[in-house]
C-alpha cells in the first residue's frame, strides 16, 4: 500500500515537474481552485475568504471557489472535470467520498494539476498530500487546556462523552489524559458518557454535578454533550461556578457563551483551514516536495511535516469566546 | 377488595420502586432528598406522557413506533416557528404542539382503520417519514438555544410548589387520562376492542374507529411532549429522542400493561416510566461503568417482561372437577 502511494506519487510529481514551465508561460497568474462538499454551506464559505487572504498575500494567485450545489461525490467530479479542463494549476479539494474522486483527480494530478485535499480527505492515491484541521494529540491538549485556563488554583473536572465505543472521542479522552501532567492542580475526576443524546448527556451532566459537588469543569468534547451540559449547569444555576467547555459549533454554542455557562470553547477554525489549504496548494504547484517527512510552510500558520500517509495536521483547534463569537456565529 | 389490591401488579410496582429508591440512596444518600426525586419526577415526565398515550394504543392490540419521530417532529416544527414569530404567546405553541402531534398521530390511524395495514409496520414507516420531514423542513440544521425565545424557554421550568410545569403536565395528564379510561365509553372502548375485539363489534363498538382514536390521543401526547422536551433541552435536530420509543415501550411492558391488548391502567404506565426514570437517574451518580448501565437497563426490562409474563398466564379451564381432586 505504503510503496503504491509512493509510486503513483512520484509518477505524479514528475509530470507536475515537467509540465510546470508551460503553465507557467501561458499565464502569469497561478490559478488555483478551492472545491468544497456543496456552495452554500457558512463554514465553506468562511474557508474561501481565507483562501483569499492567502491569495492576496501570496499575490499573482486567482482563487476559483467552486463546488457542487449539494454534497455529492457526482457533482464534486464534473466539477474536477470542468476545472482539468479550464487548465487550472491546482485543486484544493474537501471531498465528498474519499475513493470516488480518486479516477478523475488522477487525471488532474497526470494534466500537472497539483492536488491538495483539506478537512475531508481523499484516499492517497488520489492527491499529494491531505491537510487534516488538527490532530489527535493536540485536540486532547486542548480540550484540558480550556478547562485549566479559567482554573487558577486547580481543581476536579469531568469528561462528557459520547459513547462508550466512538473511536475518535475514545481517542481525543486518551490524548487528554496524556496531556494532564502538564497542567498541574487539574484532576479528572470521572469520565461519563452520554451517548450523544441531550436527554443522557443532560443527566449524565446532572450526575457530575451531584457526585463531584467541588467540580469545576465538565469538558464535552463532543456538540451534543457540550450543549446539555450547557443547558444541566444553567438549570443547576451553576453558571460561574461550573465552566463548560470542549469542541462546539459556535452558531450551537452562541447561547451558552452568552450566559457565561461556557467561558471559551474550541473547534477549527475554517479561515485558518482555507488560508492553509491554498498556501500549500501553490507551494506544491511551485515544485515543493510533497513526501513523507517534507516540512510545507503555510505563511501565517507556520508549516506542516507530512506523515507517512502524506497527511499533516494544521494546529490547535482555534479557542472561540465572548470576544469572537459574534463573527463566528454566523459562518457555521 | 383490599386482597385485590395488595395482590395488583400497581402494588408490586410501587414496592420494587421503593425498593430500588433504598437500594440506590444506601450507596448515594442524596438521592432520597426530596428536592432529588422531584428532579428525577420532572425528568420522567416525557417518558410518562408517551408511556399513556403508548397505553391506550397496546390496549387496542396496536403498537406505535412513531411516537419518538413524532415528537422530533413536532418539537422542530413549534422551534422553527418560534424562531420565525418569538413573540407568539406560549398558549398558542402548546396548541400547535398538541394540534400537529395529534394530527400526526390520526395519519397512523387511518392507515390502520382504513387500510387495515398492521400497526407496526404503519408506524415503522411513519417513524421514517417524520424522521425525514425533520431534515427536509431543517435542512439538517439544529435550533440552538439562543434562537429561541426566552418565554419558550421559560415555560416547563417555571417552578409552582417546588415542582417545574413539566411535571405538573404529567400529573395533569395522568389525572385526567385516569378518569377518561374509566369513566367514559371512549375509555372503556379501548379495554373492549383490544381484550375482545368480536364481542366489541357485537357490542356496538367499531374497532378500527377506536384504534384511530387511540393513535390520535398517543400522537397528540407525542407532540405536546415535543414542545416539552424542545424547550427544556433547548436545542433541536433530527435525532432528538433517538431510540426513546423503545424507551416507552418498555415503561408501559414494566407498568404491566400486556402487549397482547386489552390489559393495563395509567397508573401502570406511571409507575413503569417511574421504574425506567429512576434506573436512568441513578445509574450516573452511583459510579458504574457505562458498559454496565446498558445490561442493567435491558435486565430490568427482562424480569418484568418475564413477570408479567408469569402473571398474566391463563390458567388452564377445568373441565372434570372429580379428576382435579383426584391429582
Amino acid at each position: 500500500m505504503k510503496r503504491r502511494t509512493l509510486t503513483s506519487l512520484t509518477a505524479g510529481l514528475s509530470l507536475a515537474a515537467g509540465l510546470f514551465g508551460t503553465t507557467a508561460i501561458a499565464a502569469d497568474d497561478m490559478r488555483i481552485a478551492l472545491v468544497v462538499k456543496a456552495l452554500g454551506i457558512g463554514f465553506f464559505e468562511a474557508a474561501a475568504e481565507g483562501a483569499k487572504e492567502a491569495a492576496a498575500e501570496l499575490g499573482g494567485v486567482e482563487i476559483i471557489y467552486t463546488g457542487p450545489t449539494d454534497t455529492t461525490a457526482e457533482g464534486q467530479i464534473e466539477v474536477i472535470n470542468s476545472l482539468i479542463a479550464q487548465g487550472v494549476d491546482a485543486i484544493a479539494i474537501s471531498a465528498n467520498d474519499p475513493d470516488a474522486l480518486v479516477p478523475s483527480l488522477k487525471k488532474a494530478m497526470s494534466r500537472g494539476i497539483a492536488v491538495v485535499s483539506w478537512d475531508s480527505g481523499v484516499a492517497p492515491e488520489g492527491r499529494q498530500m491531505h491537510l487534516n484541521p488538527s490532530s489527535t494529540d493536540l485536540i486532547g491538549n486542548t480540550i484540558i487546556k480550556l478547562a485549566a485556563d479559567h482554573m487558577p488554583d486547580g481543581g476536579d473536572v469531568a469528561i462528557l462523552s459520547a459513547t462508550a465505543t466512538a473511536t475518535n472521542q475514545n481517542a481525543w479522552i486518551e490524548a487528554a489524559k496524556k496531556a494532564l501532567p502538564s497542567y498541574p492542580g487539574v484532576n479528572l475526576a470521572a469520565t461519563v458518557y452520554g451517548d450523544d443524546l441531550s436527554d443522557k448527556s443532560y443527566r449524565e451532566a446532572q450526575g457530575l454535578m451531584t457526585s463531584y459537588p467541588d467540580l469545576k469543569a465538565i469538558i464535552a468534547p463532543t456538540t451534543v454533550g457540550i450543549l446539555a451540559s450547557c443547558q444541566a449547569v444553567t438549570d443547576a444555576g451553576k453558571v460561574g461556578e461550573i465552566n463548560v467547555t470542549g469542541l462546539g459549533l459556535p452558531s450551537e454554542m452562541a447561547g451558552c457563551v452568552d450566559s457565561g455557562a461556557t467561558k471559551s470553547f474550541a473547534i477549527w477554525n475554517p479561515i485558518d483551514l482555507g488560508y492553509s489549504a491554498v498556501m500549500l496548494a501553490h507551494a506544491i504547484a511551485k515544485g515543493a516536495d510533497a513526501a513523507p517527512g517534507a516540512e510545507i510552510p503555510m505563511g501565517r500558520m507556520g508549516s506542516v511535516k507530512l506523515d507517512d500517509t502524506n497527511s499533516a495536521a494544521m494546529s490547535d483547534p482555534f479557542t472561540y469566546d465572548s470576544s469572537n463569537i459574534d463573527q463566528f456565529k454566523s459562518i457555521f | 377488595m383490599v386482597k385485590r389490591f395488595i395482590k395488583s401488579r400497581e402494588t408490586f410496582l410501587i414496592c420494587a420502586i421503593i425498593l430500588l429508591i433504598t437500594i440506590i440512596s444506601l450507596r448515594f444518600p442524596g438521592f432520597i432528598r426530596p428536592q432529588n426525586l422531584a428532579n428525577v419526577f420532572n425528568d420522567t415526565s416525557p417518558l410518562i406522557l408517551l408511556a399513556i398515550g403508548q397505553m391506550i394504543v397496546i390496549l387496542t392490540k396496536c403498537i406505535d413506533l412513531s411516537v419518538a419521530a413524532n415528537l422530533a417532529l413536532t418539537g422542530m416544527v413549534v422551534a422553527m416557528v418560534n424562531v420565525a414569530a418569538p413573540e407568539l404567546p406560549i398558549v398558542f405553541t402548546l396548541m400547535m404542539a398538541v394540534s400537529l402531534g395529534a394530527l400526526l398521530g390520526m395519519f397512523n390511524g387511518i392507515l390502520v382503520w382504513k387500510l387495515a395495514i398492521p400497526s407496526i409496520v404503519v408506524t415503522l414507516g411513519t417513524m421514517t417519514i417524520f424522521r425525514g420531514t425533520i431534515f427536509v423542513i431543517s435542512d439538517g440544521k439544529w435550533v440552538n438555544s439562543h434562537e429561541m425565545s426566552s418565554a419558550f424557554k421559560a415555560f416547563p421550568r417555571m417552578e409552582i410548589l417546588g415542582l417545574p410545569v413539566l411535571g405538573w403536565i404529567a400529573i395533569i395528564t395522568v389525572m385526567v387520562f385516569t378518569l377518561v379510561m374509566s369513566r367514559t365509553t371512549l375509555g372503556r372502548a379501548f379495554y373492549a376492542a383490544g381484550g375482545n375485539p368480536h364481542a366489541a363489534t357485537y357490542a356496538g363498538i367499531n374497532v378500527g374507529k377506536t384504534q384511530f382514536w387511540a393513535f390520535t390521543i398517543s400522537g397528540a401526547l407525542a407532540g405536546l411532549s415535543g414542545y416539552l422536551w424542545v424547550s427544556r433541552f433547548a436545542v433541536s435536530y433530527v435525532d432528538i429522542a433517538g431510540g426513546f420509543e423503545l424507551d416507552v415501550v418498555a415503561a408501559c411492558v414494566i407498568g404491566g400493561v400486556s402487549i397482547m391488548g386489552g390489559i393495563g391502567t395509567v397508573i401502570g404506565a406511571l409507575l413503569g416510566a417511574l421504574f425506567l426514570g429512576i434506573i436512568k437517574n441513578a445509574l450516573p451518580v452511583i459510579d458504574i461503568s457505562p458498559f454496565w448501565q446498558m445490561a442493567i437497563s435491558g435486565c430490568a426490562i427482562i424480569i418484568a417482561v418475564a413477570l408479567n409474563a408469569q402473571a398474566n398466564r391463563k390458567k388452564g379451564r377445568i373441565i372434570l372437577k372429580r379428576a382435579e381432586l383426584k391429582t
